[in-house]
């Protein structure tokens, strides 16, 4: 058994600032433009409805419903080699967005499309935590 | 640079065209690291003199869009004859080649999450397309092995005399659920080049030319949380449009030549495009018989998955197996009465598309 590596850190950007330091306090945080009431995913320099640029982060409820996953057997990347198997997701949150993730505390052949799911989270470094998910219970879901 | 200057002079050789007969360039982006400028100095190198010269960025719809722009510059007046070049070759300085610049959504949202290249993105458009859907991993598995006879009648595909069962794709190794090995492109380096003219010059080279007749292009995304619909690609747009611009409907079509890096991007193209409709794309691959001989030829060089994929050449080997069929020049593999072909190109995970509809032009 391999150690496993810790994962790449995300090259952050100045307007995503707010949602990485909730993610550091392992909250999870979605940007929103309060002109259109509307999340958006990932988050940009401004809304990409209205040209808002005085965007807002909100908390996020952290629940959400597997849309689509694939269990990834095979890996040329060596920070996930010691990993495999696992499951790379796209999770449509409950605010209405869609996040790229992976779903963890569970064996990868139980996860399914449509499958609720909570976020939680790892840290990588000193500087910045990941969000991931996994199953909810049933009181969560 | 011997790519490039090899595949330039059999296509110059091919349309009867001297460097001093050609007045446009489109370069694939591949020369990463390369200098700025880096198309006038391939067009010096081949001695071109362009009156358009340019780097078409479309990823896997490089090569289409490269046609219907050279068109659009011929069209528009500004140039008679534009050579398309499309190569990929190792890097020689390692590491050079960067996987993503900061700042942009795939440093940022999607590497922590360690995704398998393109073909983890695939899959999980795979995985939505059997859970909406049901379809099977045989029907997947189908397109790979149809292709794979072609390949058995084309001696330039990587796996020319090595046929395949779906029994065969099942067995391989599973990479990203429910992607197997056998339904991933084999990589390989190589290059591609073609002319682009107008219909007078084409009518006095040595083929019979092909013309197009119609083109539509449609970028949807690039990170995969901005397709909202996993199953529903812009080829739904570009196909529209290219049919439409043609007058013609899928069910003209002779000869399918579409983009096939997975055995799942086969089967949304099919759909989307029109050839059956969404959701059908299994079945229809199970009960059409996509060889050189069936009755929906399909990928008639063996396809991405089983000629192999040189980087953007691949993409545009869509293109130069169109031509190719069109003109009746394919030996062994001909398709009877080839008139009109359908070609795709398919960019990033579903995020680039450029279709093309082309005939068989009258001497």
């Amino acid at each position: 058994m391999s150690t496993i590596e810790p994962r790449p850190a995300p090259e952050t950007t100045a307007f995503a600032a707010p949602y990485w330091a909730a993610a550091r306090g392992h909250r999870l945080v979605l940007q929103h433009c309060p002109r259109c009431d509307r999340f958006q995913h990932f988050p940009r320099a401004w809304c990409t409805s209205c040209l808002n640029d005085q965007m807002e982060f909100l908390d996020a409820s952290g629940l959400g419903t597997v849309y689509s996953f694939t269990v990834i057997r095979r890996t040329a990347n060596p920070a996930f080699a010691a990993r495999v198997p696992y499951v790379l997701a796209l999770v449509d949150l409950d605010e209405g967005v869609r996040i790229y993730t992976n779903v963890v505390e569970c064996d990868p052949d139980d996860v399914r499309v449509g499958q609720r799911v909570r976020a939680c989270f790892e840290d990588i470094d000193d500087e910045h935590s990941v969000v991931l998910f996994a199953p909810a219970t049933d009181t969560e879901s | 640079m011997d790519f490039v200057a090899r595949v330039a002079r059999d296509a110059m050789l091919d349309a009867a065209l001297l460097p001093v007969d050609v007045d446009g360039l489109l370069l694939s982006p591949t020369f990463l690291g390369a200098p700025i400028t880096i198309a006038s100095m391939v067009a010096d190198s081949l001695g071109i003199r362009p009156a358009y010269c340019d780097v078409v960025d479309l990823g896997g719809a490089t090569a289409a869009g490269m046609v219907w722009r050279a068109a659009a510059a011929i069209a528009a007046g500004e140039c008679r004859a534009v050579l398309c070049v499309l190569a990929e070759a190792p890097d020689p300085r390692p590491g050079m080649r960067p996987l993503s610049w900061p700042g942009l959504p795939l440093a940022q949202w999607d590497r922590q999450y360690g995704p398998m290249g393109a073909t983890s993105g695939y899959a999980l458009a795979a995985t939505r397309h059997a859970y909406e859907y049901g379809t099977t991993d045989e029907q997947r598995a189908k397109v790979a092995v149809d292709q794979r006879t072609n390949a058995c009648a084309n001696p330039t595909s990587l796996f020319h005399g090595t046929p395949i069962t779906v029994d065969d794709v099942l067995a391989s190794p599973l990479v990203c659920d429910p992607l197997h090995l056998l339904e991933i492109v084999m990589p390989c380096w190589g290059a591609t080049a073609f002319v682009v003219t107008r219909a007078d010059v084409a009518r006095s080279a040595p083929h019979p030319p092909v013309v197009l007749r119609g083109f539509g292009e449609q970028i949807t995304h690039a990170s995969l949380v901005s397709l909202p619909d996993l199953t529903r690609t812009g080829i739904v747009e570009s196909a529209g449009r290219a049919f439409t611009g043609a007058g013609v409907t899928p069910a003209d079509m002779d000869l399918l030549s579409v983009y096939d890096c997975y055995t799942i991007t086969v089967i949304l193209t099919l759909e989307d495009a029109g050839f059956c409709t969404k959701g059908t794309g299994g079945p229809f691959v199970a009960d059409h018989d996509l060889t050189y001989v069936g009755d929906l030829p399909c990928n008639t060089h063996g396809g991405q998955l089983s000629y192999g994929q040189a980087g953007l050449a691949g993409g545009a080997s869509h293109v130069t197996e169109a031509v190719i069929q069109l003109r009746g020049a394919a030996g062994e593999r001909q398709v009877a009465d080839c008139g009109l072909a359908f070609v795709n190109g398919n960019g990033g995970i579903l995020a680039e598309q450029c279709s093309l509809v082309l005939e068989r032009g009258g001497s």
